[in-house]
Order: structure tokens, then sequence, then C-alpha cells
């Protein structure tokens, strides 16, 4: 295969998936947003442009800091590199590369997608967002049963490999923008939490009823640090993202026969998440933990360019 | 135009609805079938393209950005007979058009002789005084020529214009035909058509034939500048039926005069480059080097005999309109024999006699430049406005040397569907001819453009023309095994779908 194909694929999955995520941000945006007395609704903005890396892109554009601006900013900007318009426009764009690679159903799912999100109004409010978001989970759901059914060889292994990236990635700065605004340091854990900001954590990864399931408990932000954290059995944790990676990578490695740099780093991160606790997490500090995942998931996504020569 | 009276390949001259006595059957099919069903098949088969992405850019238009070429649902026919004349004909022209690449880049016997002038070659941006002294691979420049006809009567072709640098257009040769075979299938149960499926094997095989490597396997892939270009689909489109790897420039390095592919394995060796970049923009360091799409150093792998490109370098010589006009002498001169396909009448503007009579006759004429493509640069006397004659004017005053001149053809017309039910339509005609060490193969079919709007002679896509299927009619031997194929395929088919009906039904 063809290392510019391998990239190809590698950020179709990387899109579709921030692409997701940012949708469910927004949309766990405007529900909290609507349930809360202000100002807590408008800080829910900010958190929402923190956790989407959007924060200094979005102060450059010198708009007024309200909720239909950071949310048409999240949504349709095409100068946020993040925004689902930005996202679905890289996926299409790399899908369109490496049509071939894909199956019908596969492309479809992202071209469909993409041509909602064309016809959308710039000047639209959250109740088209939320159409907008329910039309895109509905495709992103869609494309993610297109490559289930794809044939299991590189092509397939590439879109998991990038989607399993950048899950890892999303769901650490959620986390740690979430975590961070509402405990801040000194305040006691376990002390009085805001129920409704965690709700909103556990939207934004579909969890709700996951945490419910697995701890038949009321929230407590420890046990949803170690959800997204350590449960491997959560699909969208740092876990699961880990193991899904090494995954990924092995099979590359069975079909040519090479491993590598990414393949070194990929076990290394995954045995030292399996060997961590939430107590010990918690004792060296969450936000430090987090950043330190942060670059050792960029740094693995480096390694993965360099041993596959996507550049 | 309505003072032009044309040959129509279906209903002749003068116009009978029952059309020439070699193609009735398609005439009594045109009358037969209501223009709403052509017109529910011809929209059918858009739809198809549409989902399947064969689309393609019309530059400066934004907002069409991917556009269908419109199909016609009414295909073309040739007969055996009509066919053989012409595939002889191209025959000729292609080895011709090779043999003047080999010379002119060669000993250049034919410009010592003076069949062509000297200076038009030499000092032609298009010859590529470098490579002057560069055989490549196996000797052949020219392996994908397409070669533009147009008719004016029943056995009455001529060559509109060769293209020997990077034609386009065969995907819908393909497509068109798949599209036919499912939606009037009745056709090809009157008509022994010729297959054209075989053209991806044989565009394969031509490519395989001229690897310089002596090796079991050699490495083909295809170039494409990436897809935003306007035929990335049929880019696309071959590589994926040829089984070989579409590559961008970014995925081929050149080091010490080898050219390799970067894969997720490591470095390939390429033997065979199907280059779809114009020569200009091949290689930033041989030409443009401004060119983001080239591969730096290819051209210097080239010249080292390493790397085989499909079409070689420098090829544009051989199809410039200014040469165009020495194609019956070029022919005569390598090949002996007088051409089998006519050119049209050209008039070179940059003789002074030949200027004088296209600004005489500019009303009457059609001028191009020679260094156009698709449709632009191109003045339709019959048809212009006083301002667009008046623009010509002016402009081959200025340069007369970048203009030829021809008469307006009387082109053919095919039946086609419009909004006022099926009417004549002029078309034009490229057929694509391979040549590899083995000699030249012609797959016979290729595409038909058809100018959609009444009256007009300029097919080109980027002006609004469409395409139609050219079926190539089989020799009576072939018909035989052809129709028994058929049968026994459709028999097999309709049990095997009948019993997976039954079988469905039974639990109710």
């Amino acid at each position: 295969m063809l290392s510019r194909t391998a990239a190809h694929l590698y950020w179709i999955g990387r899109y579709v998936e921030r692409a997701e995520f940012t949708a469910r941000l927004i949309e766990a945006t405007i529900r909290l947003d609507a349930l809360s007395a202000r100002p807590a609704g408008e800080s829910a903005w900010e958190s929402a442009l923190l956790v989407a890396a959007a924060e200094s892109g979005f102060v450059a554009t010198g708009e007024e800091r309200t909720p239909a601006n950071v949310g048409r900013y999240l949504t349709l900007s095409a100068d946020n590199p993040s925004s689902i318009r930005s996202c679905l426009d890289g996926a299409r764009s790399n899908a369109k590369s490496v049509r071939t690679a894909l199956t019908r159903d596969a492309w479809e799912a992202i071209n469909r997608s993409w041509l909602n999100l064309r016809g959308m109004n710039a000047a639209a409010g959250p109740q088209e967002w939320m159409q907008l978001i329910e039309a895109l989970k509905a495709e992103t759901r869609g494309f993610e049963g297109a490559v289930h059914r794809m044939l299991r060889n590189e092509s397939h292994a590439f879109i998991e490999l990038g989607a399993a990236v950048e899950r890892g990635d999303n769901t650490a700065r959620l986390l740690d923008v979430k975590y961070h605004l509402l405990l801040p340091e000194g305040e006691q854990v376990g002390g009085l939490i805001d129920r409704d900001q965690w709700t909103t954590i556990l939207h934004t990864v579909s969890a709700v009823t996951a945490y419910r399931w697995l701890y038949r408990d009321t929230l407590r932000p420890w046990l949803v640090a170690e959800l997204l954290l350590t449960r491997g059995e959560m699909p969208r944790s740092l876990a699961a993202s880990a193991h899904e990676v090494v995954q990924q990578l092995s099979f590359i490695g069975r079909i040519t026969g090479m491993q590598g740099e990414a393949d070194r780093l990929a076990r290394q991160r995954q045995t030292t998440l399996a060997r961590a606790s939430i107590e010990e997490i918690f004792a060296g500090g969450l936000h430090e933990w987090l950043t330190g995942y942060i670059v050792e998931n960029s740094r693995i996504d480096r390694a993965i360019g360099a041993q596959f020569r996507f550049a | 135009m309505a003072d032009i009276i044309a040959f129509d390949e279906v209903w002749g001259k003068p116009h009978d609805p029952a059309g020439r006595p070699e193609l009735t059957d398609l005439a009594g099919w045109i009358a037969d079938t209501p223009a709403s069903e052509l017109q529910r098949r011809q929209q059918a088969a858009e739809a198809a393209f549409r989902q399947l992405g064969i689309t393609f850019a019309v530059y400066g238009e934004e907002e069409a950005a991917e556009r269908i070429i419109p199909f016609d649902i009414v295909p073309r026919i040739f007969t055996a007979p009509e066919w053989r004349q012409l595939s002889e004909g191209l025959v000729q022209r292609v080895e011709a058009i090779n043999a003047f690449l080999t010379d002119v880049y060669g000993p250049q016997r034919i410009l010592k002789e003076g069949i062509v002038p000297a200076e038009l070659i030499l000092a032609n941006p298009q010859f590529r005084g470098f490579l002057h002294g560069t055989v490549p691979p196996h000797g052949i420049f020219a392996h994908i020529c397409g070669i533009d006809l147009v008719r004016t009567g029943p056995t009455d072709f001529f060559v509109l214009e060769d293209n020997a640098r990077t034609p386009s257009g065969v995907s819908y040769m393909l497509e068109n035909r798949e599209a036919m075979l499912r939606l009037c299938p009745e056709l090809f149960q009157r008509y022994p058509v010729c297959p054209v499926d075989r053209y991806p094997d044989s565009l394969r095989e031509t490519m395989q034939s001229v690897a310089p490597r002596r090796g079991d396997m050699p490495v083909c892939v295809l170039l494409t500048p990436g897809h935003f270009n306007s035929a990335f689909y049929e880019h696309s489109f071959l590589a994926d039926s040829m089984g070989i790897e579409l590559v961008e420039a970014a995925d081929l390095e050149v080091d010490d005069d080898v050219v390799w592919m970067r894969t997720i394995e490591g470095r390939v060796r390429v033997d065979v480059i199907y280059r779809r970049i114009d020569d200009d923009y091949i290689d930033p360091i041989a030409f443009r080097p401004d060119s983001l799409l080239g591969v730096p150093g290819l051209i210097a792998a080239y010249m080292a005999g390493n790397v085989a490109l499909v079409n070689a370098p420098g090829t544009g010589i051989a199809d410039d309109k200014a040469i165009y006009s020495y194609m019956p002498e070029i022919v005569r001169f390598y090949s002996g024999d007088e051409a089998k396909l006519p050119n049209v009448e050209t008039y070179r503007c940059r003789e002074p006699q030949a200027l004088q009579y296209t600004l005489d006759n500019l009303e009457k004429l059609v001028v191009k430049l020679v260094d156009g493509s698709g449709g632009y640069g191109m003045l339709v006397g019959p048809t212009a406005t006083k301002a667009q004659v008046a623009e010509f004017r002016a402009a081959l005053v200025a340069e007369p040397h970048r203009y030829i001149a021809q008469p307006t053809l009387a082109l053919s017309t095919v039946p086609t569907l419009t909004e006022a039910g099926v009417a004549p339509r002029h078309v034009d005609f490229r057929p694509f001819c391979l040549t590899g060490t083995h000699g030249v193969t012609i797959v016979p079919g290729g595409l038909t453009r058809v100018a959609l709007r009444e009256g007009s002679l300029v097919v080109n896509s980027s002006q609004g023309g469409g395409t139609k299927d050219s079926l190539i009619l089989a020799d009576a031997p072939m018909t035989q095994s052809m129709s028994g194929m058929t049968q026994s395929m459709g028999a097999g088919l309709t049990q095997a779908m009948v019993g997976m009906v039954q079988s469905l039904g039974e639990p109710r």
C-alpha cells in the first residue's frame, strides 16, 4: 500500500472521529446551557472552546463570546480547523483521494454528511445545530458500520488506527478541561458537585447509561475519571483507545512483516495504563497526568507517520 | 447553421426515417421506443454516473466544480467494414506519429529532406531540444494516441486532430458501455457488438511491454496531478481497473536516476509510469520550476533509461496543430503510402497567402489556436458573432503564426435525445490507439462526443458537449458466437434468480 494512501485513510479515521466528538460536545453544551442558570450557561461555551482546543482561534476572530458565536465557530467556521465543517471537509477530501480504497457505503456516509453541512445556513442557531448534529451522528454511525463491514485489510486498519488515536486525544482533553473547571485546586474531592456539569461529560462520550451500569452509584467525579481513564470496557476510555492502537498496529505489522517505534510506544503506553490506578493518578495530579497522556499521544501519532512514511 | 445539410449516420442524406440500409434496426428502435422511455433510461444512466462520481471540473466555474458530462442514450454505430476502414487508417497514422517522433528526436531525416520546415520543429516550444538523442525504452514515444475523427459522408472520414500527449476520455468509452448494456440490452441482442472492456488489460500489457528492466513483473503506476484535476475520476478508474497504484508526485522519489514509490513496507522500484501530467509540470528540474505536481529528477531517470514514461516527454511536437497540416506528407514519408485517413484541409496562417485567404473568408472558416485545446481559442466563423470575428481578425493580423484555419465541415449527425424528441446532432469520434512492443492495438470503440445544442459544431465537454456509446459491429462469424453467449448467460441468470425468489418466498 502506498504511504500516501495509508495517510489518507488514517486521517479519514481521525477527522470523522473528531467531527463526531465536536458534534457531541456541542450537543452536551447546548444541554448544559439550557439547564443551568446564568452565568453558568456562558461558561459552558467557554469550556467547550477549551475542550475543542479552539480557544485561541476563537479569540483571534475578535468576536464576542456569545453562545451563538461560539456555537457557530465550532460548527461551521472554516477558520477553525476543528469545526465540524473543517473536519468533514478534511474527511471528504482525504476520502476522495483514496476513493477506491473505501467501500461505496463508507464513501457515501462521508459524502452525505458533507453535503448536509454545505446546505446549512451560516445564520443557523441551536435548533438547526441540533438537527445537524442528529444527522451527523446518524451518518457517523453509518460510516462506522460501513467500516466494520470492510475487508479486514490495511485500509480498514489505518482508518481504525486514526480513529483510535483521535478518540484518546479527545477524551483526555474533555476530562482535563472539565475536571479542572469543576474541581479547582484545593476543593475537596467528594464535596458538593455540579451534577449537570458531570452529566455533560458523560453525554459527550455517550456514557450516561454505562456509568450507571458499571457503578450503580450517583455521579462521583473520581468514578467518572476512572471510567474514562482506565476502564477497558468503556469504548471511549483512554485504556480502550490505547488497546485499539496496539491492536491495529500489530495487525498492520503482521501484513507488512515490520514493526517499529510506533508499536513500541503504543505497547509501552498500554502497559502503563493497565498498571495505573485512579488513586495514584489523583495523587500525582490528574491535570499533569492527562497532559502527559496528550503529549504521549501526539508522540505516537508522529511515530506512526514516520514509520509508514506519511510525509 | 441551418444551411448546412449534414449526413446523418442513421437516417442518411437525404433524410430517411427508415434508416440507412445498414442501420434500419437502429432506426426502428429509435422510432419504436417512446421518448419518455428514452428519457427515463437516460436519467437512470446519469444518476448512476453521479453516484459513481464520474465527474469532471470545468475550469473557471466554481459552482459547477463537479459536473457530470451529459450522456445521450441513443448510441452511435459503426459497421464492421466502416471500422476496418478506420482502423487501417489509424494504425498507419499512429505508426507514422511514432516514426516521426523517433526521427525528430534522432536523425532528423524529415527535416534534412525538407519535408517539414526545420524551423517549425526546432523553434517549436513543444520540441524538447534537450531530449534530442534520447531514445525511450523500446523506441516507443506515443504509447497512447487519441485520434479525433469527423465524418461527412458514408465513407468520408477525416482526422481533425491528433492527441499524442495525454488524451483523456477513455473512461467514458467504458462507462457508457456499462450503462448501455444495463439500460438497453435489447440493442445488444439485435446487433453483435465488439466488447470494449479489455481496454484496461490491453493498456496494462502495453505498459508492461515497454518496461526497461527485463523481469517477470514490472511495476507500473498511474501518475495523477491529484483529485482536484478535472479528469481525476478517469485516473482512479483506470488505475483501479488495471490493478496498478494511483500515485501522486509526492509518492515518488528519484534516487540515483532510479524512480521509487513510497509504500508502508518501504520503497518499491517503479518501471513504467502512465503519467497524466503534462510535460511542463512533470519535473520541476527539467521543466517549470514552479510545478508542485512534478517529480524532481524524473526526466533524468527517463533519459538514463531507467523508467518508461507513457507517453514519453516531447510527444507534443507530433500533435501540435501547426504540424498537423503536414501529417499527409509525414505519413507518406514514413509509410511510403498515401494517408488512408485524410486530413481536413488546413490553411497555415503563418504562410502569407493562407493568411490572406483566411482573413478574406473568416465567416466561412474555423480558426484555431495552434496551441489551444478543449474548444478554447477557437472561432467557428458561420456561427460566430460579428464581435468574435473582429476579435479573431485582429488576433490573426497580430500573430498569424499562432493560428490555422479550416473549412467549416458539415460534420455528420447522429439521432440524439433532445427536449423536442430525437433529433440530429453533430458528433465527432475519438478512438484510442495503443502502441507497445507488440505493435498497435485498437480496442474496437471510442469516445463519441456530441454537440447537444442544435446546429452547434463544438463537441468539447467544456463547451456543453455530451457523450454517446459507440458500438462497433462485429463481422458475421462473431455474430453467432456472441449471440450464443448472450442466450446462455441470459437463461442461466434468469433461472438462478427465479430459484432465489422462490426459496425466499417459501416461509409464507
